[in-house]
């Protein structure tokens, strides 16, 4: 299965779990918030949603910033 | 505010009020562009500041997940976050980015919210970033605005519901300090919100007029992280920020054209 994630396509084996996806991205630990298809995946559903072929998924967390310039957008 | 006796008796309990929580410090610093999140730490803690921006940003592919994250070295327990749309050059990449953020913190909705409308001068665009806060406050975030120094766009965002704006002295990074004090007073003079100065000071002496002009805070980042001795900087600044408020509280003198002795005239002996 072929997945648009943070602007990479990457394959991954289906199914796939938000959770599974951040488990796989060395991410179990960490605070970060999950966005497929433009729609938030809240923190509590990461465990039960399921991705499907062609998603794009953003993945972000928190980073120093103040008027950072010259930055691609999270989303660019 | 208005100096009175009342005013100067209670100068030591004069704290800054923004979206119904109250701050003793007035100097509100920013997370990037620092050597690495140790020096971020030190700075931010010699600063005395509260309110720490933070950005948004993909993760890594492939992180390394031994490598200590912002969250660690500067608490949210510790510290008030301040999301920010850095990067943004439309309304709709800000709206998203404040969501996101929203979701990284637990339903945290303080943001701050800026739409830059050149990558050159890193001008704010204010026809997107009042469509981003129209958006932003009907969904329920408390928007610090990001804003030039014109004073009706200032008094535009602060009737739609920003709890704050925050006028730049200059642009982004630029360190030139504040380039318009006369536009940032009639700001202060009509505000309904807080006043923070947001982007371009450069130096102490820059925050202490900004805070001199009436404003309530001030926000800044490159003048820290891009000084020689960022620590010592930040410590400079919360000097400057407290000095600079104390000595609007205080009232200053009048400017005189013409000179004005200090000592009496009589009782010379030449």
């Amino acid at each position: 299965m072929k997945i648009m994630l943070n602007g990479q396509e990457k394959s991954f084996k289906a199914p796939l779990t938000v959770s599974a996806l951040l488990q796989d991205m060395g991410l179990g630990e960490r605070r970060v918030a999950v966005e497929v298809n433009r729609e938030i995946v809240p923190r509590s559903r990461h465990g039960e949603f399921q991705l499907n072929e062609n998603d794009r998924v953003e993945v972000v967390f928190a980073i120093g910033g103040g008027g950072m310039s010259r930055e691609q957008g999270p989303h660019a | 505010m208005a100096v009175t006796a009342e005013t100067i008796r209670s100068r030591t309990n004069d704290p800054l009020t923004i979206a119904g929580r109250t701050y003793s410090s007035r100097l509100l610093v920013g997370t990037g562009k620092y050597k690495d999140l140790e020096e971020t730490r030190r700075a931010v803690e010699a600063s005395g500041a509260q309110i720490i921006t933070i950005a948004v940003r993909r993760t890594n592919i492939g992180q390394n997940p031994n490598e200590p994250s912002l969250l660690d070295t500067l608490p949210p327990s510790k510290y008030t976050y301040l999301p920010n749309t850095a990067g943004c050059y439309s309304a709709e990449d800000a709206v998203r980015t404040c969501r996101l953020a929203r979701e990284l913190l637990d339903g945290h909705e303080l943001v701050k919210l800026e739409v830059l409308g050149s990558e050159k001068t890193l001008y704010p665009d204010i026809p997107q970033t009042l469509m981003a806060a129209e958006t932003l406050i009907a969904d329920g975030f408390k928007v610090m605005v990001y804003t030039n120094d014109d004073p009706i766009v200032a008094r535009r965002f602060a009737e739609m519901g920003c709890v704050a704006v925050m006028p730049l002295a200059a642009p982004i990074g630029s360190g030139l300090g504040i380039r318009n004090p006369y536009n940032i007073r009639f700001i202060v003079e009509e505000a309904t919100v807080p006043v923070l100065v947001d982007a371009g000071v450069g130096t102490a002496s820059d925050a202490a007029i900004a805070m001199e002009l009436g404003c309530d805070g001030v926000l800044m980042n490159t003048a820290i992280a891009a000084a020689q001795n960022p620590v010592l900087m930040a410590q400079a600044m919360r000097k400057a920020v407290e000095a600079g408020r104390e000595a609007y509280l205080a009232g200053r003198m009048p400017r005189k054209q013409y000179g004005s002795p200090s000592s009496p005239l009589g009782g010379t002996f030449f």
